[in-house]
């Protein structure tokens, strides 16, 4: 069985701050980390090479030092890595970002692709299902269970407000929830074949042979107008009324902010 | 690609074991707004078996068209099916918009559609709104972990396409005495089409147990004075659809389990809506949930620190105030 994990380099949002003065993120000194629901996808992904045996292949497209995730994904016990990596790949949306993905799957085999569901820079949950079209794969996403079965795999995905048993043939793309499982550290004997005998390779938009017109700003069809951190958080008001008036005001808040 | 031979705005209606989700007339609000704004069309599109009640609410919740796609293998959602007769249509018809509810569901099918129409996908938006100077659709969303509001625009590929979180616009009133053209399209579906195969699907009662995953906290302290307190605070949270927590103090007098205590020794939390009752506001306390998007603190003492790091602060007793609320959100929800 051949998998593919998609993953991307991010941010640690929960380490954003804005800065009271300017109003703007600061980025510096913000640790970069393994999407959290790709993390996801590659640890079921090593578990499904544990109990069947399994070729994993990790893939990034992003700046040269998303190397460092790949890395990482090596040192968890991933076989091989492959940095997609070209300056063709800037200001990608998600359309551009999945036609440079996927163009990298056509070059790998592949009966899993597993991606996480999205990440939390960005929280759009898009590229996952648009390298499946790309590619004409069944997709499943918000998946938080996969079983092997004959002739392809029975997934869990989850619902708002419960989950569905699915049974699909692969190939398929599959995107990870956190609730799939949980992340194994990296090990010593993986962190040593890491240094010893795996590299991660990397591919520039000609090694994957793609349309360039599709890659980048230029195959994004959508562009940033403007972005405005949140507005600072204001004095509160205080409210003295007698307890329905009271009441009232804040129920009223509530509903003018979409609360309920 | 000719912009100008792109028109209307279509709303993809969710429905779910035969039953409208609510988040389809939140599109078709929202999808008025916007169609009026441009002076064109605005077209539900429905996918479904035995769709025809369904079809008289849409109308009822204000579209101009409906457009109904029925066949037993649409009653139940696969992103294959439902993805080929969209676009099928949207190929056809070419609409200049188009809305998905961001549930689920529609974050699984939206960005198959647009993949396979090659056109922009904004995911996600609470604001939407018309660019007078190019009819072009802005569309705004957080980012960066909700740190950042991002507009985005498609200017040169049609449709535009976005996925809108639930429960963020309103829906129109119904009104049954509304009429608009019904169209039924043939379905061009074979089962050979659909390469998932559905074994099981499973409704689970709602478990919060980690009060870091919930929208809604109702959190207590130490001025709720008794586990029987609680109760109430229990009672409002899930009117709210949220969950209690508490403060160091109510743990520590036993009112409730540590699991849900807030602050520096208990969780972090940012939920969008904190409502602090009888909680001082030790910095402790406050360093566990000064994130949250909105604060309410109800507490006797106006001067305490709680009520400085507030959005809203009623100086009040939670007794009183608590019940007031809970009834006039209930009385809003039956309107």
């Amino acid at each position: 069985m051949n998998i593919v994990v998609c993953l991307k380099q991010v941010p640690d949002t929960n380490e954003v701050k804005i800065d009271p003065k300017t109003g703007t993120l600061i980025r510096e000194g913000v640790p970069s980390i393994i999407n959290p629901d790709d993390k996801n996808a590659l640890e079921e992904s090593l578990r499904l090479k544990d109990a069947h045996g399994a070729h994993v292949t990790v893939i990034s497209m992003g700046p040269p030092q998303a190397e460092k995730a790949l890395r990482e994904a090596l040192a968890m016990g991933a076989d091989e890595a492959i940095l997609v990596s070209d300056r063709a790949f800037a200001g990608a949306d998600t359309l551009a970002t999945s036609h440079a993905l996927a163009a990298t799957l056509k070059k790998l085999d592949y009966d899993i692709v597993f991606a996480g569901r999205q990440a939390i820079d960005g929280d759009t949950a898009q590229v996952g299902p648009e390298i499946a079209e790309h590619l004409n794969l069944a997709q499943i996403t918000y998946v938080e269970k996969v079983d092997v079965i004959e002739g392809g795999l029975k997934v869990r995905r989850a619902w708002e407000d419960g989950y569905e048993d699915i049974e699909v043939k692969t190939p398929v793309l599959l995107t990870a929830i956190k609730e799939l499982n949980e992340p194994r550290y990296m090990n010593i004997k993986s962190i040593f074949e890491m240094f010893q005998t795996k590299e991660v390779k990397v591919w520039s938009a000609a090694d994957i042979g793609a349309d360039i017109s599709l890659l980048g700003l230029k195959g994004s069809p959508t562009k940033v107008k403007k972005s405005m951190t949140k507005e600072p958080k204001g004095k509160g008001e205080l409210i003295q009324l007698p307890a329905g008036e009271a009441a009232l005001y804040v129920v009223s808040k509530l509903k003018e902010n979409h609360y309920i | 690609m000719n912009l100008e031979d792109y028109k209307g705005v279509w709303v993809f209606a969710e429905q779910r074991d035969g039953e409208l989700q609510k988040i389809s007339f939140e599109l078709l609000g929202k999808g008025r707004e916007i169609a009026d704004k441009l002076g064109e069309e605005l077209t539900a599109v429905l996918l479904g078996d035995k769709t025809d009640d369904m079809v008289k609410e849409l109308v009822a919740y204000g579209a101009d068209k409906v457009i109904v796609a029925s066949s037993p293998l649409l009653g139940h959602f696969t992103t294959d099916a439902y993805a080929k007769v969209i676009c099928d249509l949207a190929n056809e018809r070419k609409p200049e918009i188009i809305f998905v509810g961001a549930t689920y569901l529609g974050r699984d099918l939206g960005p198959r559609i647009s993949a396979r129409l090659a056109t922009g996908l904004t995911a996600d938006c609470t604001s939407l709104d018309i660019d007078t100077e190019n009819n072009n659709l802005m569309m705004t969303r957080p980012a960066f972990g909700g740190n950042l509001m991002a507009t985005i625009v498609c200017g040169d590929h049609r449709p535009q396409m976005a996925t809108i979180r639930p429960g963020v616009f309103e829906k129109l009133a119904k009104d049954a005495n509304r009429s608009c053209p019904v169209e039924k399209v043939t379905v061009n579906l074979k089962e050979s089409d659909i390469r998932t195969k559905s074994i099981e699907v499973v409704k689970v009662a709602q478990v919060l147990a980690d009060i870091g995953e919930a929208n809604i906290i109702v959190s207590g302290g130490r001025g709720v004075g008794s586990k029987e307190n609680f109760a109430l605070l229990e009672k409002l949270a899930v009117t709210l659809d949220g969950v209690v927590g508490a403060s160091r103090a109510a743990v520590e007098n036993g009112w409730i389990d540590k699991a849900v205590q807030v602050g520096q020794t208990g969780k972090t939390v940012r939920p969008t809506v904190y409502i602090a009752c009888g909680i001082s506001g030790a910095i402790q306390h406050l360093a566990g949930m000064q994130d949250s998007d909105f604060i309410i603190a109800i507490n006797k003492d106006a001067t305490a620190p709680i009520m400085k790091a507030a959005d809203v602060a009623v100086a009040g007793d939670f007794l009183k105030v608590i019940p007031e609320m809970i009834a006039q959100i209930n009385t809003l929800r039956n309107k």
